[in-house]
């Protein structure tokens, strides 16, 4: 049916052809395979946590299990899925081609980083199936570095390992967007998706050292019992969450940036329109990565921190919130007299603006002092940040695979089956999660095993919330990979959008473009788009 | 199934400011959710593709971003500003606060009142009655939580925090650890059990218990703290009569409040801070004395006299040394 035409997929084949590969799209796909391993590995946990919590008494798994449960759900979403998903997959796939790039600035640091991460993935899989750990992703000594019994410095290690794959993403993204970009591609004609992913890059690579160092220190005392967080050795416990947090916090905004530009090219793309404040966006992303350097406090206000320092704390993380507002603001004027087509890409755009804006206004509730004072460390942080997480980042990494899915693949998805999938999803996620707001307000602690009866109810709710979920997810696995075999060849452009990535072949051909296109216009300049077709009409 | 709550019991003097800004703060979420909803949605229908109208190109405008950053900015600052002063109001404590003791370790919250009656996992309190909680931990963090009062805090291993709570309601209310810490921590919860006041006193004259005075002045014996820091001894240390809640004066002529945490370190790490005037001869207690001895010994020296009034029995017990 097709003439042969040799592209990125086909141009060798083999298992040594990939593992040896230099070509981001390939490092791209590599890391597809192994973060969707991990997403399903973490989200079994999941399943098992919600349903323990069906019922009050602690009855499904001993605690120690649940603990570990709870812990390595967070450990391997965290660091193993949500960290790599859109910089890794998508960064990785889209950065050189948006900008008119044959590949990033460091191929073989980029292939590097998917072994980094694998090596770092086993060795926390070999602690997870050696009995796992129970420290909770948040690893607080002085429990995790003297008092817990299960395996933290084998999950460190993973984790520490890891760390150096996010850095290695991180230079290689913002020297290529500082060197590579093609003849006429100035800062401001990058999509908004460059513009995210770099900012996210400058947080990887300065605050990706402080919890190697953080996690190193744990082991070190853990090991060989050199005091350094746990008082009986003259350690001060509170200096780890400063130095955790000091990282765990901006890599909040590690997770939802990418999150952030994928919504951006989806919402131009799906309305027809230049996005609504485009420097205002850009900014925005720098903006939220800067100040999310100052806010780790937020975490402390309950620690024995000092209340003045917790009250600056609370400031900065009010400050933090309104670029965020401000992106919220621009995606919804987009619409405003577009052409609005409902494709499933722009369904989880728009469940990611709606998610993302519960997720941010219920943010405010933990930014304010008196009011963390009760909600702190029960279910409304849980909620909070699982609306951020996986309504937010989750819908736009889902949406982003498939806008771009008929340029990796070639091929077309089913669209009816994606546009049920997002609607499970969407469903599925608020019927899990939105009730676990009203538990946090009741005072049901987090990573509790066992809880009053008087939660049942909203916790049952919770639970078939999460199995509505799992379909939605499940889903556009099937689906997607069917498509590899049965979709519709998808032409180079099925969208009709802008963007460089759109004027290659699909799949692309390994050096992306046959000559260096040279940009001379803005992106998403679907007015020009637009008149063209109408001029092709006439 | 007992009941299905959809807001926790209000049973403290701060739980309703808490509330009132809770809600405010709903009030705002709902507004800006509504309206995002409202708008994409409108808009989503409103210029929906149709093959005779196409997008209507802009650039944005100055204005509405300017509106638009500026009055989440005006919003964020009055919740800012209500949030953190209804904070430190909340945390300021009444002169008149009961004063009991809370060791928290794994799985167990151990509360001691003035008096010497003790309790596990349960705190009796009379209504309306400030109430101050020293805490410390045996072990590793833990969090004192009580829903109903709108009150958490953290409760740190090397060092005393402090609560304080007017309860307003009598009743039994939960009582959690909020800080993960280790496999049964789902197991270390228990109640509140607020009381009226005759009731209160009905249930702690209950038992007689030796009071942590009278604990604390036997630990300063057997310790033999007493050789050193008695009236009239070799005059190496500090006198400590009269001391608690006075300033004193260190080597470096900066000065201390001599209070809990003082004491404490003191005890377990006595060169920190040397009072002006006195050798670093005393040795460590660390790994010898435990949370609730030093909360005895605290409650004893916080009720010794100043000196000149107690020479004469001190004195006599180092002679007989």
């Amino acid at each position: 049916m097709d003439i042969y035409r040799e592209h990125y997929l086909n141009c060798s084949y083999g298992v040594r052809s990939w593992l040896l590969t230099k070509d981001h799209k390939r490092i791209a796909l590599l890391f597809l395979m192994s973060i969707t391993l991990f997403f399903f590995l973490g989200g079994a946990f999941a399943v098992l946590i919600r349903l323990e919590l069906l019922t009050p008494q602690g009855d499904l798994v001993q605690a120690e299990t649940y603990n570990k449960l709870f812990t390595m759900h967070g450990v391997i979403m965290v660091f193993f899925f949500l960290i790599p998903s859109i910089p890794s997959v998508l960064g990785n796939f889209l950065l050189p081609m948006m900008i008119g790039a044959r590949d990033l600035a460091f191929p073989r640091l980029n292939l590097l980083s998917w072994y980094i991460y694998t090596i770092g993935g086993l060795f926390t899989l070999g602690a997870v199936f050696s009995g796992g750990v129970d420290t909770g992703w948040t690893f607080y000594t002085p429990y995790s570095s003297v008092y817990a019994n299960s395996h933290v410095i084998a999950t460190a290690v993973g984790i520490f390992i890891t760390g150096f794959s996010s850095i290695l993403t991180g230079l290689n993204f913002i020297v290529t967007t500082h060197k590579m970009r093609a003849p006429g591609m100035t800062w401001f004609r990058l999509p908004l998706f460059v513009w995210s992913s770099y900012a996210t890059a400058i947080i990887m690579v300065l605050g990706t050292p402080v919890i190697a160092i953080t996690l190193l220190l744990v082991g070190v005392e853990r090991a060989f019992g050199i005091g350094i967080f746990d008082p009986r050795l003259g350690g001060d416990p509170l200096l780890f969450q400063h130095l955790f947090w000091f990282y765990s916090h901006p890599a909040v905004y590690i997770m939802v940036l990418p999150g952030m530009g994928v919504v951006s090219e989806l919402v131009t793309c799906f309305s027809r329109k230049r996005v609504f404040g485009y420097s205002f966006v850009a900014f925005s992303s720098v903006a939220i990565a800067v100040l999310g350097f100052l806010v780790w406090g937020h975490h402390m206000f309950v620690s024995g921190q000092s209340p003045y320092a917790g009250m600056i704390f609370s400031f900065l993380s009010f400050m933090v919130a309104i670029p965020s507002a401000v992106k919220v603001f621009n995606w919804t004027a987009t619409l405003y007299k577009g052409s609005v087509s409902y494709d499933a890409p722009m369904l989880y755009a728009m469940g990611f603006i709606g998610l993302f804006t519960t997720g941010g206004l219920t943010g405010l509730f933990l930014a304010t002092i008196a009011v963390d004072v009760h909600v702190h460390d029960t279910y409304f942080v849980v909620a909070h940040f699982h609306y951020i997480m996986v309504g937010g980042t989750v819908m736009a990494y889902l949406g982003g695979i498939h806008y771009w899915w008929p340029k990796i693949s070639g091929k077309l998805y089913p669209e009816g089956w994606a546009r049920f999938a997002a609607l499970v999803v969407f469903v599925g996620f608020n019927l899990t999660f939105f009730p676990q707001f009203i538990l946090g307000y009741l005072g049901m602690p987090r990573r509790y095993h066992a809880y009053p009866a008087e939660f049942q109810v909203l916790n049952v709710m919770s639970t078939a919330g999460a199995s509505i979920l799992a379909v939605g997810y499940v889903l556009p696995m099937v689906y997607l990979i069917w498509s590899i075999r049965y979709g519709k060849t998808a032409g180079d452009n099925p969208w009709d959008a802008t963007g460089l990535e759109w004027q290659t072949p699909s799949p692309p051909p390994t050096e992306n473009f046959a000559a260096t296109p040279v940009v001379g216009w803005d992106a998403y300049d679907y007015g020009a788009k637009e008149e063209e077709k109408e001029l092709q009409v006439v | 199934m007992i009941g299905f709550p959809l807001f926790p019991e209000v049973a403290s003097t701060i739980a309703s400011g808490v509330d009132l800004l809770y809600f405010f703060l709903v009030a705002i979420t709902v507004l800006f959710s509504v309206l995002i909803f409202a708008l994409i949605f409108y808009f989503a229908v409103k210029y929906r593709r149709s093959p005779d109208r196409k997008a209507q190109q802009s650039e944005g405008g100055l204005g509405l971003e300017i509106t638009w950053t500026a009055v989440p900015f005006v919003i964020t600052l009055v919740i800012f500003t209500w949030g953190s002063s209804l904070y430190i109001a909340n945390s300021r404590v009444p002169d008149r606060a009961l004063a009991i003791n809370v060791v928290g370790r794994q799985w167990m919250w151990k509360i001691q009142h003035p008096n010497g009656r003790s309790e596990i996992n349960e705190l009796h309190v009379p209504v309306r009655q400030p109430v101050k909680l020293t805490m410390a931990s045996q072990d590793v963090i833990h969090s004192f939580y009580i829903p109903a009062f709108r009150l958490k805090q953290d409760v740190l291993p090397g060092r005393y925090v402090t609560m304080w709570f007017e309860p307003t309601r009598p009743g039994e209310y939960h009582l959690f650890c909020a800080e993960y810490c280790g496999t049964y921590h789902s197991g270390m919860i228990g109640r509140v059990v607020v009381m009226e006041p005759e009731d209160f006193q009905k249930w702690l004259g209950g038992v007689t218990e030796e009071s942590p005075v009278q604990t604390g002045e036997k630990l300063f014996t057997n310790f033999n703290c007493v050789n050193c820091h008695a009236t009239g001894a070799l005059q190496r240390c500090p006198q400590l009569g009269g001391l608690y809640g006075t300033e004193v004066r260190l080597e470096d002529n900066s000065t201390v409040k001599f209070d809990e945490a003082y004491i404490r370190e003191s005890i377990i790490n006595p060169n920190a801070k040397i009072v002006k005037g006195y050798p670093a001869v005393m040795p460590t207690y660390r790994g010898q004395v435990s949370e609730e001895q030093i909360l005895d010994l605290i409650a004893y020296i916080r009720s010794l006299t100043p000196v000149k009034e107690q020479t004469g029995s001190a004195t006599k017990s180092t002679e007989g040394r």
